[in-house]
């Protein structure tokens, strides 16, 4: 089990999801992705849609200003 | 009455969206490739029905080639220009609008219109091509990228749509 990290806070829609989904499709069953993202929609939308897609959102965290962290268990 | 919050998703195993990408204006295809690759991340299907202006975005060679078949099909295929001379739909300006949006695009990190085709196709999303506009343009599936799935006519189209939402773009 291998933990990966995106970093999407300079991303615009639809990108967020894009580089999420596909980070997402490339790791193993059982692999983490640490996605960093900002406030807003990627904050609402990424954590809901990795959840509906089967995904594990493990942990919703502050990071600092408007920053959040996302772990996302495959 | 006013405008719902969410709209009620259609029923079925998977969400889906099909557009019909008619235009080949840039801004155009960039909302149509902003929808497909935004729709497929979250989990939808999604199919694209290229047909008349829109098979431009969807051909192997991106700028102004005699591609088709026949005098007026090849001059047709040149005068296109490929999604690389793709103008805008309104204040286009010689073609130096276009060039204007991708600078722009690049400059406030927003996905260019070649980056959402690329991401479309690693997406998988779903790509179609129109029998009857090829039919027009003297075009042969060949002289589409790989990715393109298959050339379809309206029945078929309305039979992979069915059970999601359709736009027209």
């Amino acid at each position: 089990m291998a933990t990966y990290q995106l970093d999407i806070t300079r991303e615009h829609c639809p990108m967020t999801f894009v580089k999420t989904k596909i980070q997402l499709s490339k790791l193993n069953s059982g692999d983490l992705l640490e996605v960093f993202l900002t406030e807003g929609e990627p904050l609402t939308n990424v954590p809901k849609s990795s959840t509906e897609q089967g995904y594990t959102v493990l942990e919703v965290s502050h990071v600092k200003d408007n920053i959040h962290k996302v772990l996302i268990q495959k | 009455m006013g405008i719902p919050e969410t709209i009620p998703a259609p029923s079925g195993s998977q969400k889906k969206l099909s557009l019909i990408c008619f235009s080949g204006d840039f801004d155009k295809l960039t909302a149509t490739f902003t929808l497909a690759t935004g729709a497929a991340a979250v989990g939808y299907e999604v199919n694209i029905f290229f047909t008349f202006w829109g098979l431009d975005a969807i051909k192997v060679k991106q700028g102004h080639a005699f591609v088709g078949k026949g005098f007026l099909g090849k001059l047709f295929g040149f005068m296109m220009g490929g999604l690389r001379n793709a103008p805008v739909s309104r204040l286009n300006f010689l073609g130096i609008s276009p060039k204007i949006f991708r600078y722009l695009m690049r400059k406030k990190n927003v996905a260019t219109l070649e980056e959402l085709v690329e991401a479309a196709k690693e997406l998988q999303v779903n790509l179609y091509a129109c029998e009857m506009a090829m039919h027009i343009l003297g075009l042969q599936k060949s002289d589409f990228v790989h990715e393109v799935k298959d050339v379809l006519g309206v029945a078929t189209f309305l039979e992979l749509s069915e059970g999601g939402r359709t736009l027209f773009i």
